[in-house]
């Protein structure tokens, strides 16, 4: 049967690979090439060399954009992390130990399916709605619930709160997603260890710290990954919520919807791409180096 | 074969949307929609044309078909179905006319345009318009001197453009040749709700400071006396303030803003207007109003929230499903700032809008352009007038009729300010960076404290960066 491999795997691989390749790989190469240019997005290509790069570097908008994207890259996996691992921890083994066997809390069922629904609307859904809840005038779900003697709170109007609101959304969606990758981390834990522990006289705090976390540590750093991925991201949330696509004033501004202003807005493409490269190599800088510190921690199961 | 095309362009353009959604794909987009760009520059091999005649002055092939896209927004898209391409086939039965619409022109039409495959009229309109600057620099508009130069449809014995109002055909012309057929006719000025004035006995202001005394009573009968939406509609405020500047110091100071000339921002008619509007803002805006949308504020006016509201005249339109049995929209040209304003109180700005134009590297330019002079028609513009609620620049294609009470008041305002209308400026088209900035610096001049001088400096500064960026085309206007 060994003949037929070869012709076998290929036939597998050609499809996603042509398309891995076209959409892929020869559009970022499009868009290094293009970055060097001051291409308008339509007609004539002139390049120009770095002088995209440098006017990247003395662009306010691009440094409060590196801000905003840094603010989200440092809290949004952490924030989300804890809670996920928290609701997991206490959906999966939070109950203590009966009868042989380790269970959640009450009702973890019903709170396993509740946690999950954010993951199921689409993004453009959950930024419409949370422009709801985040209302600047009593009109607005938060503003509604405060006191009636209080100012309304202009949340994503005002450039101090607009990142915060933006952060809050993105967690709420993401929780969920992260209860279940971690459940199902932990539904691979043995539950003689947890046994082991429980009969050693170990708190559901200690389980957690000394047993859960260390045992989920590949888990937690993919999710750290995706996160921060994510956390450059955000382009929905910030092009639809926010106050004229990024502000006030550039208050919620972020890297992708600067290249989606640039390239479809203000018909600078080249300048657009030259802020594609700066985010490819950001990307993965974050990747590598989240990747390398956190393997040597890792714990063998 | 077309259908094949048809097929890959839904591929790239659905791929596109995706991008849209999910940002981290945006480098790659960018990349993408630069895919064909060599095909781009490339002549297609065949344009159809047919022989010139008195009936044919355009010399289309009537044979040939014509693809037409239009935007699907405010306006709709009927006047297109039910008036234009009737118009137009009753004179050309055998020219097949391809329809379709979209909400997202630039994302449908442009990578269109760079695969040297555009349809050949398109109505470049909405959100999502592309840059048409930068389509007329790139060669891919036609030349639309032939058709304003051409007879008129059906006005017997005058050419396209001697049947527009003053300034249409000037519009859409970039360094000297007309490019663009800016079709509807807006006139801008402050809405209110007149059956609410006539209750309370309000009478229309015409100086700055009866404007202010009739916000100090409206203010007092519990209704917000002025607004508009920071979150998307900053520019109406723009449209409002730099109305008030061209008042105060003639349409000039338009001019030099939209020639990016040095102290165009910092010029005491911008100055002045500035001052005035940010005390209104100080005084009379609802400081939520920053974080709502345009249909937001509309609706709190409708409710009788808010008495005036900045705009052009698509609103009556616009919120038709949302005005109540007691509300009649009118409008009024905005006040006179200073009593040395050198145009006076009655003076408006009226601009054409909504580009239509011509692909010049489409497979039939020429029919483009003749679907364009059947949209020019009287009988057209009366059609479109009477199904969008809006003016055209075809000069009097509605006088006499009864459409709509804001209409007619628009109409009666245009009438008074006679010889004192102003197109007001083209910046915001023309260097969309520029108009970005305007719309933070308006909103900080309105909701965060009213200082003349920084939205000054700031816009001047911005202005300036624009003039030195050379990878920004520029354009010039008299």
């Amino acid at each position: 049967m060994r003949h037929g491999k070869y012709p076998f795997i290929i036939g597998f691989l050609v499809v996603p690979v042509a398309l891995y390749a076209t959409f892929v790989v020869a559009a970022y190469l499009q868009t290094f090439q293009l970055s060097l240019t001051s291409w308008s997005g339509l007609g004539k290509i002139d390049y120009i060399g770095f002088d995209n790069f440098v006017k990247l570097w003395h662009d306010d908008v691009f440094w409060k954009s590196i801000k905003h994207n840094l603010f989200l890259l440092i809290l949004l996996p952490i924030i989300t992390i804890v809670i996920a691992l928290v609701f997991a921890f206490l959906l999966n083994v939070g109950g203590g130990h009966k009868g042989g066997q380790t269970r959640g809390v009450w009702g973890s069922k019903v709170y396993r399916i509740i946690f999950f629904f954010p993951q199921l609307l689409a993004l453009a859904i959950v930024a419409v709605i949370f422009g709801r809840v985040f209302g600047p005038d009593k009109s607005g779900m938060l503003n509604g619930l405060f006191p009636a003697s209080w100012k309304p709170w202009l949340f994503l109007a005002d450039e101090r709160y607009a990142m915060a609101c933006i952060l809050i959304v993105l967690i709420w969606q993401a929780v969920g997603f992260y209860v279940v990758l971690f459940s199902a981390g932990m539904g691979s834990i043995s539950t003689d260890i947890y046994e082991a522990a429980a009969l050693d006289g170990a708190t559901r705090i200690t389980l957690f710290f000394r047993i859960t976390v260390p045992l989920l540590w590949s888990t937690i750093q993919v999710a750290w990954v995706y996160l921060g991925i994510a956390a450059f991201d955000a382009f929905a949330l910030v092009n639809i919520m926010t106050v004229d696509r990024g502000g006030p004033n550039g208050a919620s501004s972020v890297l992708s919807l600067m290249i989606y202003r640039n390239a479809f807005d203000f018909s600078q493409a080249g300048y657009a791409c030259a802020l594609g490269v700066v985010l490819f190599f950001l990307t993965l800088t974050f990747a590598a180096l989240t990747l390398r510190v956190t393997r040597r921690e890792s714990v063998e199961a | 074969m077309t259908e094949i095309f048809a097929k890959t362009e839904v591929d790239r353009r659905t791929l596109l949307r995706r991008a849209a959604a999910v940002g981290l794909m945006a480098t790659p987009a960018v990349g993408l929609l630069s895919a064909c760009v060599g095909g781009g520059d490339d002549e297609p091999t065949t344009q159809s044309t047919g022989t010139k005649s008195a009936d044919n002055p355009l010399g289309i092939d009537t044979k040939a078909g014509v693809e037409i896209v239009i935007f699907n927004g405010g306006l709709g898209t009927a006047y297109a179905t039910d008036v234009d391409t009737p118009a137009f086939n009753k004179k050309w039965p055998d020219a097949k006319i391809t329809y379709s619409a979209t909400e997202q022109i630039s994302t449908v039409i442009q990578p269109r345009i760079n695969a040297g495959n555009p349809p050949d009229m398109i109505n470049n309109s909405g959100s999502n318009l592309m840059d048409f600057g930068a389509i007329v620099k790139a060669g891919q508009a036609a030349d639309l001197t032939d058709l304003f130069a051409a007879p008129s449809w059906d006005v017997a014995g005058k050419t396209v453009a001697e049947t527009l109002v003053p300034g249409a055909v000037e519009q859409g012309t970039y360094d000297g040749k007309p490019f663009a057929m800016n079709y509807s006719y807006t006139v801008f000025g402050l809405w209110y709700n007149k059956k609410l004035f006539e209750k309370n006995s309000w009478t229309i202001p015409t100086t700055w400071a009866d404007f202010t005394a009739l916000c100090d009573k409206i203010k007092a009968a519990g209704i917000t006396p002025f607004g508009y939406a920071g979150a998307n509609a900053s520019y109406y405020m723009v449209r409002a303030l730099l109305t008030s500047a061209a008042k105060i110091g003639t349409e000039q100071a338009l001019k030099d803003i939209d020639n990016l000339k040095p102290g165009a921002w910092t010029a005491e008619p911008i100055k002045q207007a500035a001052q005035a509007w940010g005390e209104i803002g100080n005084k009379y805006i609802n400081k939520t109003f920053l974080g709502l949308k345009h249909t937001e504020v509309q609706l709190q006016q409708d409710q009788d929230k808010v008495a005036f509201y900045p705009c052009g005249s698509w609103l009556e339109n616009e919120q038709a499903k949302d005005t109540p049995a007691g509300f009649e929209y009118a409008v009024c040209a905005f006040p006179s700032v200073t009593a040395a304003d050198k145009l006076p109180a009655t003076a408006i700005n009226a601009a054409a809008g909504e580009i239509y134009f011509a692909a010049a590297k489409g497979k039939n330019p020429q029919g483009g352009k003749e679907y364009l002079r059947a949209m020019l028609s009287k009988e057209a513009a009366l059609g479109f007038t009477k199904l969008t609620k809006s003016l055209t620049v075809v000069a009097g294609a509605s006088d006499g009729q009864t459409i709509s009470p804001g209409l007619t008041s628009a109409n009666d305002m245009l009438t008074k300010a006679g010889q004192d209308v102003f197109v007001g400026y083209l910046f915001d088209t023309w260097y969309k960076k520029l108009d970005d900035e305007s719309r933070g610096a308006v909103n900080d001049l309105m909701f965060k404290g009213g200082d003349a001088q920084k939205f000054c400096d700031r816009m001047e500064a911005a202005s300036q960066a624009v003039a030195k960026d050379s990878s920004v085309t520029k354009f010039t206007r008299s």
